[in-house]
């Protein structure tokens, strides 16, 4: 088609090849290098298999690698299990308005300030050892690991908090493009109960179209590291914490054991992933040999209630961690087992000003920064697809996955590597760069379906009157797709304000952000001061997710079907 | 003003034709017929001439206004209209901003040009509506506003893609009365796709069957 559609196109792939996939080429390539012995700054030249003994001899390296199986796939499956029953029972009396609603706050908040609120409300002196403490008649704390506990239990837990909102989230939005209420009256007519519909009939539709997602929190939970440092066993920890702190290690040589680390992470997460494809290729056989026996007697129903009721408790802890950050930033007296302090105060807030604002500074520069360039390449994606009238390849789709389903750790030591010999590392505009690559990804997959569903007929009427491609992008696409817009830049908000890894890691150490803070803080120190950041570190997501609601709202607050119906 | 297809033929992307190679020519004020089953490229053929074909399919012939081809053209610079059974007015636009949109940008000074947007709303039995949320009119109101819309522009041939299907029968006699008449008295030519015998019967050009 037109030449213009072709430029754009081609800056596009020029922009996502040189500024996405060759980093994170160059960065698995370095950390390959070195997990192998070579790492000429260290003056060694040789392929060597010695990183991996070392590796494997590196004291709790084997619990290390036990942890983080347990809580990765351990999490990801009963998240999973619990979303599936929830929305089975729930499905049916929630609009996709209000489950959005519910949904929001356990989306927007950062990972680390998810951690550090659940330790405030799990820990031996935490608000359920507090409701507990006149029943069991404490005085003082229980003497119990109720965090960090050497089985991974809070970790786990605090995974499955992120995890399950972010899975109902999908699994909605799955289920709208289904006929639900049609095929479960079939079914039931059928004389099937409604659980073995949900499990014969529905979930093998809803499948395909969450399978992506799952493997996203899949490598996520194998991988994470904040909250892993916040929640999980501190010695020996999970395997990606471990590494992280081989790599931060004073001792150089560490380097060589930690890439052989890192590189393993990658291929436990490529593991677990071909695992889940494989079970679902069992399960497949499986559930068409049942579904063909045509039983009709199980009843899944307690199960779908257990499930439900999981839900439940894990949110309203969730709401208790969001809401303990807040409390303990404002408290001044609380001595065990008060309920709420016994006075309050701004204090901590003062002491700590000079910190919270330089890196309340940093984390809203990287955010705008990230969000803009991510927006930016996103819409130029998805305008040159326009233009060329065409739909978008599998390898593309694939592309912009890649960065979630890679750990982290498996490539930003490397990246690192590449950014210090281009003299960049240790400035913001490495970070916005590292973080970038994780942030597009999100603002990607949020705005494509909702750019999609705009009707092309909309635009052949714009073309037809004259406009072309740019008054068509400015005056008809940009206003009517203004929600979703927003909503993908307060995603990509969201994600930057929790990036920990790449903000540490290019960032030399010396880009002090809100996560960097609280991860750091998290470990002993104060608890207001930490509730401090943790606090503004949730405010700002939950800033931008308002700001792309009430911004719409405002604007075209006399245009109904902007308002109403775009909601979903 | 006229609409000449030249040997018009559409191949899908595995290179098969939709339909047998087309020639029609349609002259100021006609407005000719295509019927036809359904998918065998109705809307095809209406993207084709109006420049809006997805990528994939290829053209060949030739689409000529006044005996110009436009085939290579981009869609906006084609002055080929489009009127929808919906009438897709743009949701974040007035109505009156909606008809502005379509008015050429050679018209200048923002006082002529309220007033041909007031005058074509009158003239859709809209007086006095230029500030509303298009999602507030009725069906009828919709679809007279799109009408306008596209006039305005100044079109040189019209494609209708079923353009009553959406409305009921009361409605549907007046609406359509209305842009036939529209289209004649501007002497326009324009090519509409429809399943109703009776849109054809009252278009009263030639009825191509397509497939």
């Amino acid at each position: 088609m037109s030449r213009d559609g072709r430029l754009l196109r081609a800056c596009v792939l020029a922009v996502v090849g040189l500024g996405l996939i060759a980093p994170i080429a160059l960065g698995l390539w370095q950390t390959g290098r070195a997990a192998f012995g070579i790492l000429p700054a260290l003056g060694r030249t040789e392929w060597t298999l010695q990183p991996w003994h070392d590796l494997a001899a590196l004291p709790g390296f084997a619990t290390s690698l036990r942890l983080t199986l347990v809580t990765g796939i351990g999490s990801t499956l009963l998240s999973l299990l619990l979303a599936t029953g929830f929305c089975a029972t729930v499905h049916a009396q929630m609009t996709p308005a209000a489950s959005a609603r519910m949904l929001t706050p356990f989306l927007a908040i950062p990972h680390a300030a998810m951690a550090v609120g659940l330790a405030f409300v799990l820990a031996p002196s935490g608000w359920i050892a507090r409701v507990v403490a006149p029943l069991a008649g404490w005085d003082r704390p229980p003497d119990w690991a109720t965090v960090n506990d050497g089985w991974g239990l809070a970790l786990l837990a605090g995974l499955m908090v992120k995890e399950v909102p972010f899975l109902l989230l999908v699994m909605l939005s799955a289920l709208s493009q289904i006929a639900v209420a049609q095929q479960m009256a079939a079914g039931r007519a059928l004389g099937y109960g409604r659980g073995i519909v949900w499990i014969k009939i529905i979930m093998p539709q809803v499948w395909p179209l969450i399978r992506l997602p799952v493997w996203v929190v899949l490598a996520y939970a194998l991988s994470v590291v904040d909250m892993a440092m916040i929640l999980g066993p501190s010695n020996p920890p999970t395997l990606a914490v471990a590494v992280t702190r081989w790599f931060t290690d004073a001792d150089p040589a560490m380097l060589l054991p930690a890439s052989a680390g890192a590189i393993l992470q990658a291929v436990v997460v490529a593991l677990a992933v071909a695992l889940l494809w494989s079970g679902e290729g069992l399960a497949r056989r499986l559930g068409r040999w049942w579904l063909r026996r045509g039983g009709r007697g199980l009843s899944a129903e307690p199960g779908l209630w257990a499930a439900s009721a999981g839900v439940a408790v894990l949110l309203a802890a969730g709401a208790l961690a969001m809401l303990s950050l807040l409390v303990w930033s404002l408290a001044w007296r609380w001595s065990f087992p008060q309920l709420l302090p016994q006075s309050w105060s701004l204090e901590p807030w003062a002491t700590a000003q000079m910190g919270w604002l330089r890196a309340l500074g940093n984390t809203m520069l990287l955010a705008a920064a990230t969000g803009t360039l991510s927006l930016t390449l996103a819409i130029a994606w998805l305008e040159g697809e326009d233009r060329g009238h065409r739909s978008r390849t599998r390898w593309a789709e694939a592309l912009i996955y890649l960065p979630l389903l890679l750990p982290q750790i498996g490539f930003l030591y490397g990246l690192n590597v590449v950014f210090l010999r281009a003299g960049i590392s240790g400035g913001i505009g490495a970070v916005i760069w590292a973080q970038a690559l994780f942030v597009f990804p999100y603002v990607m997959i949020a705005l494509s379906d909702p750019w999609r569903a705009l009707d092309r007929r909309m635009l052949h009427a714009a073309a037809a009157l004259g406009a072309g491609p740019w008054r068509r992008l400015w005056a008809v696409k940009l206003p009517i797709l203004l929600r979703p817009i927003l909503t993908a830049a307060a995603i990509g908000v969201a994600v930057s304000v929790a990036q920990y890894l790449p903000t540490l890691f290019t960032g030399a150490g010396r880009i002090a952000t809100l996560t960097t803070e609280a991860v750091t803080l998290s470990s002993g120190s104060d608890r207001r001061i930490t509730g401090v950041y943790a606090t503004l570190q949730a405010a700002l997501p939950f800033a931008a997710y308002l700001a792309a609601f009430a911004v719409p709202a405002l604007l075209h607050r006399n245009r109904r079907s902007l308002t109403g119906a775009a909601a979903a | 003003m006229s609409l000449d297809l030249h040997a018009l033929c559409i191949h899908s992307a595995t290179g098969t034709a939709l339909f047998a190679p087309l020639t029609l020519h349609i002259p100021a004020g006609a407005v000719v017929t295509v019927m036809g089953p359904s998918g065998v490229g109705k809307s095809t053929l209406l993207d084709a001439i109006g420049g809006h074909l997805a990528h994939g399919f290829r053209l060949s012939g030739q689409v000529l206004l006044s005996g110009h081809d436009v085939s290579r053209l981009p869609a906006e610079a084609r002055r080929i209209g489009l009127v929808f059974q919906e009438a897709l007015l743009f949701p974040h636009l007035s109505v009156g901003d909606n008809l502005a949109f379509g008015l050429p940008a050679a018209l200048r000074g923002r006082k002529l040009r309220r007033a041909a947007v007031e005058a074509a709303l009158d003239q859709a039995g809209l007086a006095g509506m230029h500030d509303r949320d298009p999602a507030t009119l009725s069906g009828g109101q919709r679809a007279r506003a799109a009408l306008m819309r596209t006039l305005l522009a100044e079109p040189a041939a019209l494609l209708l893609d079923e353009p009553f299907a959406n409305l009921d029968a009361g409605l549907k006699a007046e609406i359509r009365r209305f842009t036939l008449d529209h289209v004649k008295a501007r002497a326009i030519p324009a090519l509409m796709v429809t399943h109703d015998p009776d849109d054809a019967a009252a278009a009263g050009g030639a009825v191509v069957a397509l497939g």
